[in-house]
């Protein structure tokens, strides 16, 4: 989708004072945002164990963090229910959207709500309510629960992300396809899933995002065998602060950003 | 001519609404055939029961002879130009042409082949590395199309494809796909309401009208003998008149119009043992002279209205006897002869002008 070129408008004149107080707030608004953060990364290379002196540059918290064996299996742990999580959430999130945009049946709007409620949903009930249902069926806590809660609150992140694109398309695309010979599905897999594409890519980024940071369900569903990072770093933070967090922090941060450009990449790429 | 496609008996309900009405309808091999009707006609449903996107409640289709009526639209071998396009935005404009061939598992050297053949037919050689979005409309549309005749389909159909262009364009690509169908000697089935494009284009015309096809014939004889009061009205323009049988005497009837004014036809026109019908007449058949004429069914009026169209006056008439026409005619440079609002005027009325169409 491409927007026309419409040339700005100039902004009004006379409005000096109001000028002053956006420039202002704006400037405020991304020193809060932002300021915490390059603080954080700042005090990652700080030879003190403490965050408030600043007595030398060093890479040593780094070391420590690459060294450090249950965080490294935590942040393993996290890059595998993640990864898992999204890829079963991109294929239930798109399928569903399919199904409920494509053909009508009984129970579809009932269907789109209960998919919709796990979002909107305190996910401390979420937790109780996974782990007492876990543990009514003799489930043991583990990897198996924690991908199955996971997923359970992403993949509508995907279906919603799917369906606004959906809602957009051209219904002749489908039929054109099948016109020229492709079967339903050859139809979905060569001309639907590639128009959905962006949407996907954004409800995955989001799934993946979710399921990282996640603390409170995984807490109810998880074993010490498969202890997240989030639900490591909320333990080590409780003894009290280690600058080894802080620089964790700092390679999340790159790692997101480097997410956010690629992202923006694969936005272009399909324009 | 054999028939390339058969619509017997065929009905298609939606709801309680009946879009499709028991029609039957034959389409020729090699024919330009154009459903022709106002939006929310049954054209459009009469076409995607061609291509198979709905399935009859009643009747059967037959497509070359073998019964399609159940089968799913990739199994029919028909192609569509669609009113949107719905060219795969994803797609390059050879991989969009490619599409259809590829389906069929063609070798790659025959796909390559035809591909540059339909690209070559619609013009567009050069532009095969382009995306959708990079086309300009009237591009889209030969992309389209190009796409729809690269598997060679036994019928194409169009619904409305030209809709989205501007008139220039739109007229320029009327008679580029009228040369196409005759290259070919493909099966065109064309949808529109716009009745210039049918009749520009067509071999024949249906006149479709809620779920019914009212006329089906060539362009000049759904223009000069409607069937029906719908077709006469919506064809072209038309003066519509109540008629009424007076007495035939000779070779002559004699009907009474709505209004009170008589005149004469040839006996045969009038449809026999029925008293009343309808004449229509279209405006540019209506002679209208201020100097008196000397011929049969000569009447007075006054111009109420006048229209400036620039080749052609439209007027509004009023006999005295208070029965209303529309006329069209010829624009007179001469000043004196031209006329306008208020002028008494001769009027008369050619009888193989008078077109009698039954009511009901």
């Amino acid at each position: 989708m491409r927007f026309p070129n419409f040339s700005r408008l100039p902004r009004p004149s006379g409005l000096a004072a109001m000028r002053w107080s956006f420039s202002a707030w704006t400037v405020l608004v991304f020193v809060f945002l932002y300021v915490p953060i390059a603080v954080l990364v700042a005090y990652s290379f700080n030879d003190s164990r403490l965050n408030i002196v600043w007595s030398g540059f060093t890479w040593k918290w780094y070391d420590q963090l690459w060294s450090n064996t249950p965080l490294m299996r935590a942040l393993k742990n996290s890059l595998v229910i993640a990864g898992i999580t999204t890829a079963a959430s991109v294929v239930m999130g798109t399928a569903s959207a399919w199904l409920l945009h494509r053909y009508r049946f009984r129970g579809a709007g009932i269907l789109q709500t209960l998919i919709g409620v796990p979002m909107m949903m305190p996910e401390i009930i979420m937790g109780i309510s996974l782990l007492v249902f876990f543990a009514s069926i003799s489930m043991k806590l583990g990897f198996t629960t924690v991908i199955i809660a996971h997923i359970t609150f992403c993949f509508p992140f995907v279906m919603v992300a799917v369906q606004a694109r959906l809602a957009g398309l051209d219904p002749a695309l489908e039929e054109a396809a099948l016109d020229l010979g492709a079967t339903p599905l050859q139809a979905f897999r060569l001309v639907i899933v590639p128009c959905l594409r962006p949407a996907i890519v954004a409800g995955g980024l989001m799934a993946f995002t979710l399921s990282m940071d996640e603390v409170i369900v995984t807490y109810f569903t998880a074993s010490p065998g498969s202890t997240t990072l989030p639900l490591r770093v909320f333990g080590m933070a409780k003894v009290g602060l280690n600058p080894m967090l802080n620089a964790l922090s700092a390679v999340f941060i790159v790692a997101t950003i480097a997410f956010v450009l690629f992202s923006d990449y694969l936005k272009k790429l399909s324009r | 001519m054999n028939a390339m496609v058969e619509l017997k008996e065929v009905t298609k309900r939606f709801g309680s609404f009946t879009a499709v009405d028991a029609v039957s309808l034959t389409i020729r091999s090699g024919e330009f055939l154009t459903l022709l009707g106002p939006s929310g006609c049954g054209k459009t449903t009469l076409l995607r029961l061609i291509a198979g996107f709905e399935t009859p409640d009643e009747g059967v289709v037959l497509l070359d002879g073998a019964e399609v009526t159940q089968l799913p639209p990739y199994k029919r071998n028909v192609n569509q130009v669609f009113q949107s396009y719905a060219l795969f935005p994803h797609l390059s404009v050879r991989d969009n042409v490619a599409f259809g061939l590829r389906m069929q598992k063609r070798p790659k050297a025959e796909i390559d082949a035809r591909v540059a053949e339909a690209l070559e037919l619609v013009s567009l050689q050069g532009l095969e590395e382009r995306r959708p979005h990079q086309l300009s409309g009237g591009q889209r549309q030969r992309v389209a199309l190009a796409r729809a005749l690269a598997p060679r389909p036994s019928v194409l159909l169009l619904d409305e494809p030209l809709s989205a262009l501007d008139a220039k364009l739109r007229h320029a690509m009327q008679l580029e796909l009228k040369r196409l169908q005759r290259q070919l000697g493909m099966t065109f089935v064309f949808v529109t309401h716009d009745q210039e494009e049918a009749l520009t284009m067509s071999d024949r015309i249906a006149i479709v009208n809620q779920g019914r096809v009212e006329q089906i014939g060539g362009a000049d004889e759904i223009y000069h003998r409607p069937a029906t009061r719908f077709v006469a009205d919506f064809v072209g323009q038309a003066n519509l008149l109540e008629a009424e049988f007076l007495e035939t005497r000779g070779a002559w009837t004699r009907l009474r119009l709505q209004g009170g004014l008589e005149v004469s036809l040839p006996a045969g026109a009038w449809p026999v043992n029925t008293s009343k019908a309808l004449v229509s007449i279209r405006p540019e058949k209506v002679h209208v002279s201020k100097a008196p004429i000397a011929a049969a069914n000569v009447f007075e009026a006054t111009v109420t209205d006048e229209v400036f169209k620039g080749a052609m006056d439209h007027l509004s008439l009023e006999t005295a006897i208070g029965t209303r026409f529309a006329a069209i005619v010829a624009n007179e440079s001469a000043l004196q002869e031209a006329i306008h609002a208020g002028d008494r005027v001769y009027c008369g009325l050619h009888t193989d002008d008078l077109v009698v169409v039954r009511i009901g």
